[in-house]
């Protein structure tokens, strides 16, 4: 059970082989043997779940069961959760119990899925490696002495050690994908205003957007499905007609091969330097596998793609700043012991609440929207963000997909990049660009490095083409199985799912 | 060189609160008065992941007031967060608009004095942009600390900005007495200057006669057309003293104590904030159809210029009794009312009346011309029998008073139901008008003997007499022409 895709566990709840209660208790057990050593959740209340579960388990007795009633879940602690507590990796909100649900929580609630707890993550989602969190780092099941990622490196390593087998993520600028990556699962990002930002604690408005967890792409499917929809309360959520994002994956595939007449573009920009040779290896694997599948490559230019890493921290520090200037110490939240006056209390609760990246970031976007410097930083991000988009635009006049490695490196050590936060911010550099241009992309695991340890296959669609890349993937996963490989945790061994 | 030397540079920027039922950009309700804090809700109290939505109501009225002044409706305007720290400001940044505001340009005529003396002026709008109000700190009954009610966070707000057109605080006044007037007219403000649903910011400066402007001081939340007046003129003496005597002005923010009559300095440019503009991602522009402006344009009243000029070509009315009419829609769309009951020809009268005793009976009784206890039918039916000399005037003004105490009932008959029933028919027949002078000649010889004398006066107590006799309700005119024939005068 603990390693069933979705699919197995919709059909072992609803014939009652197993109850809902029974499958929180197991990964509950499973979280609490081995989370001390990943540290991959903030909070777990098993109380909570296992009300969650038999209420799930009166449901799917009446046969009024969807497709996810029933299923253990985790959130991002960057969502907000009636009743639970809600911290965003931070210090400033170690107190903070939400009054109310996030769009996306409350459409889990909705379909049934049980919530075992809230996942680890880099304070206020600002991080590629999980370091920056109050609550420390999460470390990588694949090896402990490495990061898992970021910032939904919580979400990532539980689904990887499979402490739960899906889990909400947020992706700004890679944090889905990334994590995704170095833990060996699939994580989905899709067209920014898929997924509402109601109740997802804002990092960077305009890039922030919700993803999904699994092991496969079909689980990460069936995930997304439930969490997308239009909300009147996120003016840029996307009134659309709802669709089945798996619509795609189920057809039956044709004669002349899963893939036959996909053109997978490669931008030339992602395959020049700067690639670890044993990801460019696995990439590579990945492609000749895609072709033999019945897709052709293309090569495809991105011209602008290496202005993507400066134009995103201007826009997302830009924007954090202002998006984190509530946190103030008045109404909610951290707020110092001692203070002179009002400006005190400001400057000494701020201090105190926030972590050294969060200041930076700060600091960096009141910079750049400053008078005088907004023409010179801002204005010219927005612009470069624009061309960006354009680029992908003339790419897909040439492709269906573009693939290419999610991140140039596989995990690295716990603490080797946190004194050098550009090396830091370079780590997501095939990732970012797809945010700037709110395009839906994917990663899903496609080999091992040198190490051991997990390379994932970054796939970017066009705008609102979820089904075809998880399609894409869904193809690719029934075909190979590094999906299936799994990290040994104490006292379990490593090896094959199946 | 004297206080003439100098010529008085004054703009306006008035904060207009809108009368939508809920906020600018959450569900929560915008009444006035609830207990601190109870009309806040998560998106008010800026909790963490809660995301605004725009009112649409509140673009409807911005639309309304750009249609009203002649001004440009952007198709595509956009929402820009200004940053700064205040408690009272949740988010830490206020949602407003800065490069790109929905009304762009616009004019307001104002009149400005009284009389012989007044002159007209049009006023140009810079602009006009939507914006949220921040919630208020409140100092006392705290114990040294401070406390914080967010009920207020989140209303809808016109900024409404004037080019430094005006030249004193008369033509300030005016200005803001014709843009208070034209906001309740177009019912987007409740105009309630105690509540702050309308405030006023002064930017003064004075300058020799040719040169470039000067600097200037903004004297912020003016909340009375008197303390605007007071404030500008004490800002602008001020100013004059200080430049007269070899000193310079510094640019800055100054706040106007009523108690004292001066204005003191809150902040000067050095310490002002770095707002960091930028547009806020929350929101999409805003987009306003070519559709939607027609829609609101189809719905918008008559302007109350258009109707001044009206009153004055349709129904002969001087300048003066045009703009008083039009001084509110209330007023306005009573006395159409009247004259339309009465006919056009009596619209003079009709304007005496409105704008005379019923205007004073109501100023008395602290009513609103909306809740008149005398109806414009009742009161078209009452200068229609004065017309056609069923009434005297002065007759009629006690009909008018009686109807104002209910008698008769509430239609329009309740007129002639007065007069039948209290007898106040006014007398013409000659004969018995004859009758009563020839008492009343006979009653008052010394009187009589005066007037023949050369004492003008004494023809008018005898006038008065007969009217007396009479109990007022002889025709005053047919008075007038027998006692003259009579006295040989």
């Amino acid at each position: 059970m603990i390693h069933a895709s979705l699919t197995e566990l919709r059909a072992a709840l609803d014939t009652q082989r197993i109850s809902s209660v029974e499958l929180a208790t197991l990964f509950l057990d499973r979280i609490e043997r081995h989370d001390p050593a990943l540290n991959a959740f903030i909070t777990v209340d098993r109380e909570r779940a296992l009300a969650e579960a038999a209420n799930a388990d009166a449901r799917i007795a009446t046969g009024e069961s969807g497709p996810l009633t029933g299923i253990p879940l985790a959130h991002k602690d960057v969502f907000c959760t009636e009743g639970v507590l809600t911290t965003c990796g931070s210090k400033m909100l170690s107190n903070f119990v939400s009054p109310y649900d996030a769009h996306v929580v409350s459409r889990l609630k909705a379909a049934g899925a049980v919530t075992l707890g809230k996942t680890n993550m880099d304070e206020f989602a600002m991080g590629s490696s999980n370091e920056n969190s109050h609550y420390g780092p999460v470390r990588n099941p694949w090896d402990p002495a490495r990061v898992p990622g970021g910032s939904s490196g919580g979400s990532a390593a539980a689904v990887a050690a499979r402490l739960v087998p899906m889990a909400t993520g947020t992706d700004t600028g890679g944090s889905v994908r990334q994590p995704a990556a170095l833990c060996g699962v699939t994580g989905i990002k899709p067209t920014y205003g898929v997924v509402s930002r109601y109740g997802m604690i804002a990092y960077a408005s305009s890039l922030d957007q919700g993803g999904a967890f699994g092991a496969t792409a079909a689980d990460c499917g069936m995930l997304l499905n439930a969490m997308s929809g239009f909300d009147p309360r996120d003016s840029t959520s996307l009134d659309r007609p709802a669709e089945d994002v798996l619509r795609e994956a189920r057809r039956e595939a044709g004669t002349t091969g899963p893939l036959a007449g996909l053109r997978i573009g490669l931008p030339r920009e992602f395959f020049a330097e700067g690639m670890a040779d044993d990801v460019r290896a696995a990439t590579e694997a990945a492609l000749t596998h895609y072709r033999s599948l019945g897709a052709q490559t293309v090569e495809v230019t991105l011209p602008n793609a290496r202005l993507a890493i400066p134009a995103y921290y201007v826009i997302a520090m830009a924007e954090a700043s202002s998006n984190l200037s509530r946190f103030d110490g008045v109404r909610y939240g951290h707020r110092a012991e001692h203070y002179a006056d009002l400006d005190d209390l400001y400057r000494k609760s701020r201090a105190e609440g926030f972590g050294a990246e969060v200041k930076r970031r700060i600091l960096v976007g009141t910079y750049v929207l400053s008078h005088g410097y907004y023409d010179a930083y801002y204005l010219q991000a927005q612009k470069l963000r624009r061309l960006i988009a354009e680029d992908f635009r003339s790419a897909f006049d040439q492709c269906d997909v573009i693939a290419g490695p999610t991140s140039p490196t596989t995990a690295w050590a716990i603490g080797a990049k946190t004194d050098d936060p550009v090396q830091m911010y370079l780590s997501d550099i095939y990732t970012i660009a797809v945010n700037l241009a709110g395009l839906p992309a994917l990663s899903h695991p496609c080999g091992f490095g040198a190490d051991g340890l997990p390379v994932g296959l970054q796939l970017i669609g066009n705008y609102f083409s979820e089904a075809r890349l998880l399609n894409v993937a869904h193809r690719y996963q029934q075909s190979t199985d590094w999906h299936l490989q799994r990290p040994a945790l104490a006292g379990e061994e490593s090896g094959s799912a199946r | 060189m004297s206080r003439n030397d100098w010529e008085v540079v004054i703009g306006l920027e008035v904060h207009a609160q809108l009368t939508t039922a809920s906020k600018i950009f959450s569900g929560a309700s915008t009444a006035f008065g609830a207990e601190p804090n109870r009309q806040a809700c998560a998106v008010d109290l800026a909790l963490p992941g809660v995301l605004p939505v725009l009112n649409r109501g509140a673009v409807e009225r911005a639309i309304r007031f750009g249609l009203a002044i002649g001004a440009t409706v952007a198709p595509r305007s956009v929402f820009a967060r200004k940053n700064y720290f205040y408690p009272d400001l949740p988010k830490g940044y206020q949602i407003s608009q800065f490069e790109l505001p929905v009304v762009q340009g616009g004019t307001i005529t104002i009149r400005v004095g009284e009389g012989e003396k007044s002159y007209e002026k049009r006023v140009n709008l810079t602009r006009a942009h939507l914006e949220e109000d921040a919630g208020k700190s409140l100092h006392e009954d705290f114990h040294g600390m401070s406390g914080i009610d967010l009920n207020r966070a989140g209303t809808p707000l016109l900024e409404i900005v004037s080019e430094p057109d005006m030249r004193s605080s008369a033509e300030a006044v005016a200005y803001a007495r014709a843009l208070h007037a034209l906001v309740r007219w177009i019912e987007i403000c409740d105009g309630n200057m105690q509540e702050g649903s309308f405030r006023c910011d002064a930017n003064v400066s004075v300058r020799r006669p040719g040169a470039p402007l000067g600097t200037r001081r903004e004297i912020k939340n003016l909340n009375s057309f008197r303390f605007l007046q007071q404030a500008i003129d004490y800002e602008v003496q001020w100013q004059i003293d200080t430049l007269e005597d070899g000193g310079t002005i510094r640019q800055a923010t100054v706040l106007f104590d009523p108690d004292t009559g001066e204005t003191r300095v809150m902040r000067t440019k050095e310490d002002a904030h770095d707002y960091r503009y930028f547009p806020d991602p929350d929101l999409l522009p805003l987009e306003i159809p070519a559709e939607w402006l027609e829609r609101v344009a189809g719905e918008m009243p008559e302007l109350p210029a258009a109707m001044r000029q009206r009153f004055i070509d349709e129904f002969a009315l001087s300048d003066y009794d045009a703009a008083t009419l039009t001084a509110s829609r209330e007023m306005a769309a009573y006395f159409q009312s009247t004259v339309d009951a009465a006919g056009m020809a009596l619209a003079k009268p009709c304007a005496n009346w409105v704008m005379g005793d019923l205007a004073a009976r109501l100023n008395k009784a602290g009513l609103e011309i909306a809740d008149a206890p005398v109806g414009p039918q009742q009161l078209a039916r009452l200068v229609t029998r004065i017309a056609d000399n069923t009434l005297s005037n002065n007759i009629g003004k006690k009909v008018f008073e009686a109807l104002w105490n209910g008698d008769g009932g509430p239609s329009a008959d309740a007129v002639d139901t007065i007069i039948e029933t209290q007898g106040l028919k006014q007398v013409t027949d000659s004969g018995a008008i004859e009758s009563i002078i020839d008492e009343v000649i006979a009653a008052n010889q010394k009187s009589v003997e005066e007037f023949r004398s050369g004492k003008e006066k004494a023809f008018n107590a005898i006038v008065g007499q007969v009217m007396k006799a009479s109990r007022g309700k002889a025709n005053p005119a047919q008075v007038n022409e027998i006692l003259r024939r009579k006295l040989g005068g």
